[in-house]
């Protein structure tokens, strides 16, 4: 298949309107006739985003999402390549979990499936998992996702093993002893009677993992900051020159611990949301680079397991369909970051982190792209995700950056309007 | 004046003028409560429901006797001996009581926000009997209704609220309503039950129940509620008693004459002494008593409102 785009504002190319793609390649010219031609009409050409951090629920909980639907709401979200945790049922702690999800995600996805393997055996924070098996089949980290790598002896031992395979650990910062709570603690848990996390708790365990990256010489990456001390610490430990990298979410840098008013399950997360102070440190965090990822920590619930009393429904929202549209909405259009910026931290930054070989648009790269429309607003509708969950505190919400075409491996796996 | 919400969810809810109008409603449900014939015709036809997931001696029997004294039919579906004991939902519980026409529906749930997850979904108001750590706005208002017999008005009084702070849904309503309508409110307990950004809720944070005590003009134990430690908060009750304890000492610390008040149930000789308790400051059972006079009045603000629509 070879497709031409033109009438573009294609990525790092100043005057430049118009990408080729052949044989899932991306090229300089076509070796003959396209068989698609489509104008975009101005809409921005992006380099395909990553997201080094989501949920797929496959195997195990496809009520909640699969890989089908899974890469489908990527792909609306401009996402050509996931990363789902390894949180699934059975866990993704062996090569033939591993090998099972990426040959579904070929033969019936709509982004390329790059799975994060578990650090332990089970999740269960005891022994090690097969790093070197699975990654054989294609894992391109390790984390024991929302379950902390609680004991600084297990994660010192995952972070030794993972250097022999040159995989990179991502450590969700939450010290469990301190963690036994619903929603950020502060007036509002006060006010609300609910059992609050402190930001202590996030960043006892991130202060703990850079004092292990430091001393061992070794990489961690910190997932989904959401505290000031949090981005405080990372950025003193990168001038330091320790090898910490970090993500965030755009929830981080859009709401705090206020959407939770009304027990509105869909602000109901881990880590929690925090406060405005929290929140404009995270902004400021991707400003800086002390941040290096956006990542959307997608994470599909039936809504049987939100519709719920607040302490009882499951932590966590969807966001394949939002994340980019936020961050242009509200880190791009306020001036926080440029588009190139935001670009580095959906694409090319998740690319170097995983060692993806993606994130660029020159020629020779996989086919992966993304298309925006940068200059229309639009209303951000729950029932019109392709996701099968609806768990999003966003619905309603005036953004722009839609997601105008997404083109994976060479393959259209979203389109709308062309 | 009307209530402005189909439900009563919580102080926070609430404005100063409805605290007023359900205080003044109260006295008259009061003189109704002492003449010789407890019977009025206010919510004749209706039907009150009390749904209790907690159990409970004072709250659930004020709100089905200030039914009755009404005329309304009342029933109680509570944990055991109903369908939640077979794993039914909360809201499908809510939902069934719902559908059978019921007017109001008094919740009592161990999960802050539960009323506010059902009420919006319902045509019954509802009406918050305690909902975990968050709320229970009939308690304070009969507080307050206590408070407001003997000092006639909340402005400049000193109230300082003692023990449990964390866990406890009574001090947060008191600590909203008081403070709406005027009232100084303070606190004291154990750090470890001292909850993160209770100062800016309106209350002075007292490092001793001694400092919180003096010069107050009401002394407020609460109920130390031990089912609902999770964690190690203080290491015994002997010490915790000797601690945190309104003793005769610590009140004599407060402004003679000072009301001891309590929510109840007591564990005595912990949050205070049964000196204290019986003593002639203390106004525990008119704190009961009232509890019936202004869930009346709630019923019936609650009744009316609904008959306006």
């Amino acid at each position: 298949m070879r497709i031409q785009l033109t009438n573009g504002k294609i990525a790092g190319k100043p005057g430049v309107s118009e990408l080729f793609i052949e044989k899932g390649q991306i090229v300089s010219s076509l070796h003959g006739p396209a068989d698609r031609v489509i104008n975009l009409h101005g809409a921005a050409v992006l380099p395909g985003l990553i997201d080094a951090h989501c949920h797929l629920r496959d195997p195990g909980y496809e009520y909640r999402e699969d890989i089908v639907s899974g890469t489908r709401s990527a792909a609306k979200g401009g996402f050509t390549s996931v990363c789902p945790m390894p949180n699934t049922s059975p866990v993704c702690d062996n090569a033939s979990v591993v090998r099972s999800i990426i040959t579904k995600a070929k033969k019936e996805g709509f982004a390329n499936v790059f799975p994060i393997g578990a650090a332990s055996k089970g999740l269960a924070g005891k022994e090690l998992a097969e790093f070197g098996l699975m990654k054989e089949e294609g894992i391109v980290g390790i984390s024991d996702d929302g379950r902390p790598i609680a004991t600084p002896d297990l994660l010192r031992k995952v972070m030794e093993y993972a250097s022999d395979f040159a995989l990179p650990v991502m450590n969700h910062c939450e010290e469990p002893s301190l963690s036994d709570g619903v929603m950020n603690e502060g007036y509002l848990s006060t006010q609300m009677g609910l059992r609050g996390i402190p930001t202590a708790a996030e960043d006892i365990m991130i202060g703990r993992d850079i004092i292990l990256s430091e001393y061992l010489n070794l990489p961690v990456h910190i997932c989904h900051v959401s505290t000031k001390g949090g981005v405080r610490m990372i950025r003193e430990a990168k001038a330091r020159g320790v090898k910490v990298t970090a993500e965030t979410c755009p929830h981080y840098f859009v709401l705090t611990e206020e959407a939770c008013l009304g027990f509105d399950t869909n602000a109901k997360m881990n880590p929690p949301l925090r406060t405005e102070e929290d929140r404009l440190a995270i902004i400021e965090g991707l400003r800086d680079k002390t941040l290096d990822l956006i990542v959307t920590d997608h994470a599909p619930h039936h809504a049987d397991e939100k519709d719920l009393e607040f302490s009882l429904a499951n932590n966590g929202i969807v966001g394949f369909e939002t994340a980019f549209a936020l961050g242009y909405t509200y880190l791009v259009r306020p001036g926080f970051l440029t588009l190139e910026e935001l670009t580095a931290c959906m694409s090319f930054n998740p690319s170097k982190l995983l060692n993806l070989g993606r994130g660029t648009l020159e020629a020779g790269a996989p086919a992966d792209i993304s298309v925006f429309n940068l200059d229309q607003e639009f209303v951000f509708d729950k029932d019109k995700m392709l996701s099968k969950a609806r768990n999003t505190p966003f619905h309603g919400y005036r953004l722009y950056g839609d997601t105008v075409l997404t083109i994976s491996g060479g393959k259209i796996t979203y389109e709308k309007l062309c | 004046m009307k209530l402005r919400n189909k439900d009563l969810l919580g102080m926070k809810e609430l404005l100063p003028e409805e605290i007023s109008e359900i205080l003044k409603t109260a006295e008259m449900m009061k003189m109704v409560l002492k003449s010789g014939n407890k019977k009025t015709s206010h919510m004749q036809g209706k039907s009150v429901v009390t749904l209790f997931y907690e159990n409970s001696t004072r709250t659930r029997l004020s709100f089905e006797m200030a039914s009755k004294f009404m005329g309304a039919s009342s029933a109680n579906v509570s944990s055991s001996g109903s369908s939640i004991n077979k794993g039914e939902s909360l809201m499908d519980t809510a939902r069934t009581i719902d559908v059978m026409s019921t007017d109001i529906i008094v919740m009592r749930h161990s999960q802050s926000g539960a009323p506010h997850f059902i009420a919006p979904k319902l045509n019954a108001s509802i009406v918050n009997a305690g909902d975990g750590m968050n709320e229970h706005p009939t308690q304070a208002l009969l507080d307050m209704y206590t408070m407001k017999e003997k000092y006639g008005s909340f402005e400049g009084l000193e109230v300082a609220i003692c023990g449990d702070i964390y866990h406890s849904r009574v001090a947060r309503s008191n600590a909203i309503g008081l403070s709406k309508m005027g009232a100084r409110v303070r606190v004291a307990g154990p750090a470890t039950m001292m909850p993160v950004g209770i100062d800016k809720m309106g209350c002075t944070v007292c490092k001793t129940v001694a400092e919180a005590v003096e010069g107050a003009d009401v002394v407020m134990g609460l109920r130390l509620q031990l089912e609902r430690q999770s964690k190690s908060l203080f290491p015994s009750v002997p010490e915790y008693a000797r601690y945190y304890s309104v003793s005769q000492e610590i009140l004599s610390l407060a402004k003679p004459g000072a009301l001891v008040m309590h929510p109840g149930p007591c564990n005595h000789g912990v949050e205070m002494p049964t000196v204290v308790y019986d003593s002639p400051q203390s106004v525990i059972n008119d704190q009961v008593t009232n509890g019936v006079a202004v869930r009346m009045a709630v019923l019936y603000m609650l009744m009316a409102r609904r008959n306006q629509e």
